[in-house]
């Protein structure tokens, strides 16, 4: 909780002013009955009609201060809630889109979401309602409590003295259920992340026909959150009428009590009347702060899975920068070995140099490493062993900003927005409409960008929807391009494009990007043809390295591949 | 050249979305309709809900009777000193305690039940919305952002659970507060009660007209963080794009901004909803003042005893309590009812065409597929493929070409059904597929597609989802001939291996050599391969299409795929262009024909 608190400290002025509105309004409250008891007890005996007016006018003034006050404390808690669940939400993004691949993997995509959506949601609500009932009520019952002592203290004692078991009873309570209402959120992660599979598995579920059985994968889900919260419910529903009966047992104490004091003339009717009046607004207010706790456990959890992402660890330091190698080489890996899963290495004492402007290829199997090494060049995640030197300086020394900004690249199933083509391609950067038209071209994704109506300006559905993963590709790769990166990586980029567009694109960025080192890893061998170095991997190694021509002659692996692709006839036909 | 209309041709954008959502918008549902909707769920459970009532009365009456007892206890204690009647003073007293004992007991046993009504409700809603889910068609998701949806299924049904429970039974309660109230006030002194006939239709009217200008607002909110939901789902997916490219602080810029219209809107709903809270309390404060006025005048005039005025003067504050409380409940409900729209509305999206009545199963099929003169267009009025005919005699290989974006994939969701055509037919041996239900056509084919799909479950169930009831020895059999039953085994948990754990790490090849593993299952008589192979290097599809050749006997399959080396195998092949087929035959006629599947075919060679 304490991470959250920051949030509102910064509005502790407004916060102070708000607590000082609502005060007054709650005094005033608990004016209005004190002159009820004065009209019963002076002005009534003594007959005087005017003084009864009189009180009577105080009171209406009184609840016209009352609201007006009421108004503009609510109007401030509205707003500082807003502006902290504000910030929090923004904290929270930022660090979401700080966390290394690592640790989103961990937190996972849905639960970040509902993180970011109901729990911030919670907390605004537990914000606004204790700035609007967590004065209002500890006053109207410190108050109330005060007033009644200042009556008659022996009666107030004997409320006083149920105060203890209303504690007890909602320590308890709050213990737990805090648990429960956590992993009441936790259930409902996965409630959320079904229904976002079946979304994106629409096609499989109909295609198999399998309606019914996601409906039973989902329905079990769906009871397990309807118990979790049922159970959280039935921890709470205690608290209300044990609450009441308890304050009403104490209620009837005074009546016995104050039945003897008037008796032996100690005190009088109106106090005790009066005194009644009190202990209602009291027990309101009791009601009122036991309210609060339930939100406050509901509150909480939201606070801890909200903190739980803000305080984790930043898993990348930078380190200091150290003196420059020198090096005729714009990237180079040095023995780099690395493990996701810190068990079996995914890569292990990977090699390679590369001058400024050449053209890397690698090809290798399934799960061979190959993404393995563009995350380890960009720093999405950081090796076990060996160093990573871009220009002969470590990675691990250059900022990610600067890093990242040397780079141009296409993940594989790289993702689309629903915004138009240009936005697509300008990717929250700072570049230039000719430049976006210029990067399409050579992405060869000009054609059909322009032959729409509304050419860059054309919106691409949720994922790319309306777009062929040809399309998708080129718009991803023009989006690379568009920053003139130093380096270009292309993972599996070309994969759904035919081969003349390929043969295209592959000649586009020969002639235009010839100071771009380039990063290519594909399936096709006619994509990574013409490279100025081919790396073969193999399970995480390599096994064999140099030019195509190289690697036909040397390479078994290699020659085969190539062998199956072009086809033995075909390539006789063509050469 | 490309068709203009082509890509546009596509599904929902997210401009045409918006027009959707704000023609939504415009049509409001009718509040009446809303309840009566609502109705349903709660009349669903009547049981309950008549003793969820029946307790309320109950609990409340007894509540109830403690001022009036106390009112008399303090009549049996007198004025002055020395008047008490101890006896029956300790009588009503004892009687209030057992009365308020017995009313905290009823108390929570009401709890419970509208805990138990509670969960029934929102388990059924939950239940019917993704019954609805499942029932679109595809082109409904294809159109729509994820967030969105995932927030009506999460904050919206949520929103409304919380008022149907937690305010239907405030409702209730105070309903009956205040009509004993009234009746008891009546009875203690009913001149005082006309003090409420000016107070009372002060606050109604108040309320109803803040009311009116509170629903739009909660609407605006709910729409709002749902549009915030679906734009931070699609950045979670894209952070490591986002994070490539160094661009954190612009997509927080522009995450700020939809934080920023979310916030202030919901900080406008909220306001505007705590001002009648406020101003009821006001008017509240005011009766008080009138009643002890003119109680004070009564008292002198004789008209009423000071027990009385303290019995009054409770009554009036637990006959405006609920008033009070009502206000509050206004507010929630106004922001149920913005909630219970967009849950209802998607309840009501148009499901699937049903089965033609005369459908009938498709049975003992052959795999002989024809398409006759269709026409078909996304959207309206821009067609995308027009007047297109092939036929698939049973067990051949159809492999379909082409340009991306020439609408290859199109014919797959016409075959499955996903989407319907326009115009002419298509049928499966000889069997019209408008004629069958739906269901027994999509499985008699097997499709493998581009976009891995993989759920959050073992890696057996993954495999065996399409083949309920398969044994370990035959999924087995498929990761096998998938070439990914050795990774598995190495996994540290093997086929018990949670999809989407983090240790795990699986490759994209390996989740696509599990769906292929998934297809291996199946026996139908018709394949379906969409760019299957893609993600997959050279040597493992080779070994896959040994398999696949396998799996392709005697069914007949539909491939689209790039590699001409496995389409050259093909009995017949499409070349689609612009949606029309441009070439249809053999590799050996097409090349021949020195058209564009020559063009396409030498391009394979082309280096710089």
């Amino acid at each position: 909780m304490k991470t959250i608190y920051r949030y509102i400290r910064p509005y502790g002025g407004v916060l102070i002013l708000t607590l000082l509105l609502k005060l007054a309004a709650a005094l005033l409250d608990l004016l209005i009955p004190s002159f009820l008891a004065r009209i019963i007890d002076d002005a009534v005996p003594s007959g005087d009609r005017m003084a009864i007016f009189r009180m009577g006018g105080v009171m209406v003034l009184c609840a016209v201060l009352s609201m007006l006050t009421n108004v503009t404390a609510n109007r401030m808690a509205a707003q500082t809630s807003g502006k902290a669940t504000r910030a929090v939400r923004h904290d929270l993004f930022e660090k979401l889109s700080m966390l290394s691949a690592k640790q989103l993997d961990d937190v996972s995509v849905p639960s970040a979401v509902s993180r970011l959506t109901t729990d911030t949601y919670n907390l605004n609500q537990m914000f606004s309602r204790i700035q609007r009932m967590g004065v209002r009520a500890p006053i109207l019952l410190v108050g109330g409590i005060f007033i009644t002592f200042m009556m008659d203290a022996a009666l107030t004692l004997v409320l006083l003295a149920t105060l203890p078991f209303i504690a007890v009873l909602i320590y308890m309570v709050t213990k737990k259920s805090i648990p429960l209402y956590t992993k009441q959120q936790g259930v409902l992660d996965n409630l959320v992340r079904t229904v976002q599979e079946n979304i994106t598995g629409v096609r499989v579920i109909k295609a198999l026909s399998k309606g019914r059985h996601e409906k039973e994968r989902y329905d079990t889900v769906n009871l397990e959150l309807a118990d979790v919260e049922q159970r959280a419910g039935n921890v709470m529903a205690v608290v209300n009428p044990a609450t009441s009966l308890i304050l009403n047992i104490g209620l009837t104490l005074v009546v016995l009590l104050g039945a003897w004091l008037v008796n032996a003339g100690r005190s009088s009717t109106g106090n005790i009347i009066a005194f009644l009046n009190y202990f209602t607004i009291i027990l309101n207010a009791m009601l009122g702060i036991t309210r609060i706790f339930v939100m406050l456990s509901k509150g909480t959890a939201s606070a801890m899975r909200v903190e739980e992402v803000l305080m984790m660890e930043d898993a990348m330091p930078i380190l200091p920068e150290k003196k420059k190698t020198n090096t005729p080489y714009h990237i180079e890996f040095c023995q780099v070995s690395f493990s996701y899963n810190k068990v079996a290495d995914n890569l292990t004492d990977i090699s390679f140099a590369l001058r400024q402007g050449e053209t890397l290829g690698i090809l290798g199997a399934t799960g061979s490493g190959k993404t393995t090494i563009v995350n380890l060049m960009m720093r999405l995640y950081d090796a076990d062993e060996g160093t990573i030197l871009l220009d002969g300086r470590n990675i691990r020394t250059i900022p990610l900003e600067e890093l990242h900004a040397m780079f141009g690249v296409v993940f594989q199933n790289d993702f689309i927005m629903a915004d138009t083509m240009a936005e697509n391609i300008r990717y929250f950067r700072d570049i230039p409409q000719e430049r976006l038209e210029l990067s399409a071209k050579d992405a060869q994704a000009w054609d059909f960008i322009s032959a729409t109506k509304e050419g860059l300006q054309h919106t691409a559905a949720t994922r790319g929807n309306n777009l062929s993963g040809g399309q998708r590709q080129r718009v991803l790769i023009a989006r690379a391009l568009a920053g003139k990166p130093d380096i270009l990586i292309l993972d599996d980029a070309s994969s759904a494009l035919d081969f003349r567009t390929d043969a295209m694109l592959r000649k586009a960025l020969h002639e235009k990007y010839r100071e771009t080192t380039a990063i290519i890893i594909a399936q096709r061998i006619s994509s990574i043809k013409g490279a100025d170095k081919i790396l073969v991997l193999d399970d995480g190694r390599i096994i064999g390295a140099g030019t195509h021509e190289e690697l036909m002659t040397t390479n078994d692996v290699y020659r085969d591949i190539a062998r199956t692709q072009m086809g033995l006839e075909g390539g006789g036909a063509n050469e | 050249m490309n068709n203009p209309g082509k890509i546009g041709g596509g599904r929902l954008t997210r401009a045409e979305q918006n027009n959707d959502t704000r023609r939504e918008q415009t049509v409001k549902m009718p509040r009446r309709k809303i309840l009566a909707r609502l109705w349903q769920y709660l009349g669903r459970y009547r049981r309950l809900l008549i003793l969820a009532i029946a307790l309320v009365l109950l609990s409340n009456l007894f509540v109830l009777v403690g001022p009036k007892l106390s009112g008399m206890a303090i009549d049996a204690v007198g004025v002055g000193a020395g008047e008490a009647d101890f006896p029956r003073v300790l009588r009503l007293v004892a009687l209030m305690v057992a009365c308020y004992a017995l009313s905290a007991l009823l108390r929570l046993l009401l709890q419970k039940v509208m805990l138990r009504l509670r969960r029934n409700v929102i388990y059924r809603m939950r239940k019917d919305v993704f019954d609805s889910l499942i029932s679109l068609p595809v082109g409904y998701f294809d159109g729509r952002q994820t967030g969105d949806i995932l927030s009506v299924i999460s904050y919206d049904i949520d929103t409304v659970n919380e008022s149907l429970s937690g305010d239907f039974i405030q409702v209730l309660q105070s309903l009956v507060t205040v009509v004993v109230s009234f009746i008891m006030m009546l009875t203690i002194a009913p001149r005082l009660v006309l003090i409420f006939a000016v107070t009372v239709p002060l606050s109604f009217f108040y309320t109803r007209w803040i009311a009116a200008r509170v629903r739009p607002l909660y609407a605006r909110r709910s729409q709002r963080l749902g549009q915030l939901n679906g734009f931070m789902e699609e950045m979670m997916d894209g952070q490591k794009t986002t994070k490539a490219y160094g661009r954190e602080k612009e997509v927080l810029a522009a995450f700020d901004e939809q934080n920023e219209q979310a916030v202030s809107a919901y900080t406008r709903a909220e306001y505007m909803g705590t001002l009648v809270g406020a101003s009821v309390n006001f008017i509240n404060n005011v009766s008080l003042a009138l009643v002890s006025v003119l109680g004070g005048l009564l008292y002198l005039s004789g008209g009423v005893g000071l027990g009385d005025i303290s019995s009054f003067v409770q009554y009036s504050r637990k006959f405006s309590g609920p008033i009070n409380e009502m206000a509050n409940i206004i507010g929630d409900l106004q922001s149920a009812f913005a909630a219970a729209e967009r849950v209802l509305r998607l309840m009501d999206a148009t499901p699937e065409k049903p089965d033609a009545p005369d459908a009938a199963k498709l049975e003992a099929v052959r795999g002989d597929v024809t398409m006759k003169n269709v026409d078909f267009g996304y959207t309206q009025g821009v067609p995308v493929i027009q007047n297109f005919s092939m036929h698939a005699r049973a067990g051949s290989v159809i492999a379909i070409v082409g340009e991306t974006g020439a609408g290859k994939t199109t014919i797959i969701n016409l075959l499955m059904r996903f989407y319907d055509i326009d115009r002419g037919s298509i049928r499966v041996d000889g069997k019209d597929i408008y004629h069958v239900t739906r269901d027994s056509l999509r499985r008699a084919y097997t499709m493998v597609l581009q976009d891995t799909w993989l759920f959050s479950g073992t890696i057996f169930d993954n495999i065996a989802y399409g083949k309920p009831g398969a044994t370990r020895v035959e999924v087995e059999r498929a990761a096998r001939a998938a070439m990914i039953h050795n990774f598995i085994v190495r996994l540290p948990k093997g086929y018990d291996t949670m999809i989407g754990d983090s240790g795990a790490n699986i490759s994209k090849g390996q989740k696509q050599l599990m769906t292929i593993a998934r297809a291996m299952l199946l026996d139908s008589k018709m394949l379906i391969l969409d760019e299957a192979t893609s993600n997959v290097d050279t040597r493992t599809e080779q070994k896959i299409q040994a398999a696949m050749r396998q799996l392709m006997e005697g069914r007949t399959s539909f491939v689209i795929a790039h590699r001409l080396s496995t389409i050259r195998n093909a009995d017949h092949i499409l070349v689609v262009d612009d949606g029309n087929i441009a070439e249809q035959g053999t590799h050996e006629q097409l090349m021949a024909q020195n058209g564009p599947y020559s063009k396409l075919y030498y391009a394979q060679f082309e280096t710089y």
